[in-house]
């Protein structure tokens, strides 16, 4: 009898996720290998034209840069935030210091990315500055490059990698590291050999927050990225929506899918002492590790 | 008394400050949450703080500006009464939007919470499943969800609009009031439900009574986070949308790339002055909100 009232209260849930959820991607694995309509859509033909298609330099180009943007903009994320994180768990105004780096995050995506635009235009803000202390009378263009997509990356998921690290670093000892200090360990080294450590789960988490969203980006490239900032996403929705061809949009959408799902479970599923091994071979976790050695 | 015999010079005065500040500093470091020795860290902080808002504050400027381009013309609330006045179409989306947030946020509540009260109150075959399917939709990028759901609903033949943007919206609320809805219950004591049984409550006494005012406050913070994701939105939304399901994410975005109207800084303004009025009561929670 339990059991049935048990499946009863999750029956909406599983039937909404099957339908809404599982469904569209079964549809998609499906779409991938199917042949492409005339006119979007596709032909009830067994294929495997939208995975070769993938192999075509210019997808290839921007599987490259996307991964590309994603280590580079994950790496500045993390490096920024590991001594955010660390400054909001040693303060006594904790829920002060959160609460100004949530008020950014809760302010409409779009409005922010506009803001940059705001900033970073032909005719915007930094330019106006720059012509008011001429240093420059034609204007810079600081739009519309890797550059300003990996800044306003970073920009964006900068809380989603604080968050995370101040969690973490909070339940951290700090009485470990005055031990290290007394033991003769540098400043520089009871940070890295013993807090460090000690936070791996929440720079993974961190890592994973930034990593994954970042990797499937698609509004930040299109507004103020240009010819070179075209990322993955921005392929999908262009098969998608401009050249129609359904079968290639979907084979990209489960790359990105398999990709992204894949590293998620590689990492949740270790155990914490395996863990260690993914870190150390996976040079895209590891970079702000490094960086803070030096 | 002590002075009455000697006058304190200079250097006891700073003698006395320094002991005193050593005392001081000794005291708090037996604390956990003394201040952070190295600044360095709080450097940084404030830099970074100064980064995050800096665009905000930029917005806040232009929004007071008299012309039309981005170079200061004087002060003027102009845009602030074109934005009242003179943006119906504007107000329409974000009705859209209000709309769908409530709307998504409430659907995805009762399901969620549905499903979180059967996990965790009972054991069945396939609990292990819902929690692990419950989990994907979260970390799949989200332009993933809208490109399948677009592919679905134009493969059900459902017609694209706001019913679409509602079922998308739900769609990626679930996981988060489920994941909410549970970490709760999972705090609260079951001995109390295992009472109730025995003082004779029913099935139904005991979810509505018991579980579900206990529940409570999870319930309350899933719901104001399904509400805040679904007015964030604009991927997903972009994807399924069609005639006359344009939210303000989505009005915004058109005002960007098709003719920028600085109606769109007085619009930037006032919902980040709407969202710093109704997160600061909230800094409390956040700390909380943070730490799962």
């Amino acid at each position: 009898m339990k059991k049935h009232t048990g499946l009863l209260y999750t029956m909406p849930q599983i039937l909404w996720l099957l339908v809404f959820f599982a469904a569209p991607l079964c549809i998609i694995i499906a779409y991938s290998f199917l042949r492409k309509g005339l006119y979007g859509g596709v032909e009830p033909q067994l294929s495997l034209d939208a995975y070769t298609a993938m192999a075509n330099p210019n997808i290839l180009l921007v599987t490259w840069r996307t991964l590309k943007i994603s280590i580079i903009a994950t790496a500045l994320t993390l490096l920024i935030a590991l001594p955010c994180g660390y400054s909001i768990a040693r303060s006594k105004n904790q829920a002060i210091r959160l609460f100004l780096v949530i008020v950014p995050f809760w302010t409409n995506f779009l409005v922010r990315i506009y803001a940059w635009i705001a900033i970073l235009g032909n005719e915007g803000f930094l330019n106006d500055i720059l012509k008011a202390l001429h240093l420059t009378s034609t204007g810079v263009q600081f739009l519309y490059n890797q550059t300003a997509v990996i800044l306003v990356l970073v920009y964006m998921y900068l809380p989603y990698a604080i968050l995370p690290l101040f969690s973490t670093i909070d339940k951290f000892d700090f009485t470990l590291l005055d031990a290290a200090r007394d033991l003769g360990a540098t400043k520089f080294q009871s940070y890295v050999r013993v807090l460090l450590p000690n936070i791996k789960s929440g720079l993974v988490t961190a890592g994973l927050f930034t990593f994954v969203p970042i990797f499937g980006a698609y509004a930040v490239p299109l507004l103020v990225g240009g010819k070179d900032s075209y990322m993955l996403g921005n392929i999908i929705a262009d098969q998608l929506t401009k050249t129609r061809n359904w079968p290639l949009a979907s084979s990209i959408s489960m790359t990105v899918t398999v990709l992204t799902t894949g590293l998620v479970f590689l990492i949740a599923l270790r155990k914490p002492r395996e863990q260690k091994q993914v870190f150390d071979a996976d040079p895209l976790l590891l970079q702000p590790v490094q960086a803070g050695k030096r | 008394m002590i002075h009455t015999h000697k006058k304190p010079s200079a250097l006891r005065i700073a003698l006395l400050w320094k002991t005193r500040r050593m005392l001081r500093r000794g005291g708090a470091a037996a604390k956990k949450f003394m201040p952070a020795r190295s600044s360095l860290s709080n450097v940084i902080y404030w830099v970074v703080i100064a980064f995050l808002f800096l665009p905000l504050f930029v917005l806040l400027f232009y929004s007071f500006n008299a012309g039309r381009q981005t170079t200061w013309q004087g002060f003027s609330t102009v845009w602030y009464q074109k934005l009242v006045m003179e943006s119906p179409e504007l107000w329409h989306a974000f009705f859209n939007s209000i709309t769908i947030a409530l709307g998504s946020a409430l659907m995805a509540t009762a399901i969620g919470t549905l499903a979180a009260v059967g996990t965790a109150r009972y054991s069945f075959k396939l609990k292990n499943f819902v929690s692990t399917m419950s989990f994907v939709p979260m970390i799949l990028p989200e332009i993933v969800v809208g490109v399948s759901l677009l592919i679905f609903f134009a493969g059900v033949g459902l017609r694209l609009g706001l019913v679409t943007v509602w079922i998308a919206h739900t769609t990626f609320n679930l996981p988060f009031v489920y994941l909410l809805v549970s970490a709760r219950l999972e705090e609260s004591d079951p001995s109390i439900v295992e009472a109730g049984r025995d003082l004779g409550a029913n099935e139904s006494q005991i979810l509505f009574r018991i579980i579900l005012p206990m529940a409570l406050p999870g319930i309350l913070s899933a719901f104001l986070t399904a509400v805040t994701l679904s007015l964030e939105d604009f991927v997903i939304t972009f994807f399924v949308t069609g005639p006359g399901g344009t939210t303000l994410p989505l009005y915004i975005y058109s005002m960007i790339r098709f003719g920028v109207s600085p109606v769109i800084n007085s619009l930037s303004a006032v919902m980040v002055a709407g969202t710093v009025l109704l997160v600061y009561p909230m800094r409390n929670f956040l700390k909380v909100f943070a730490a799962h």
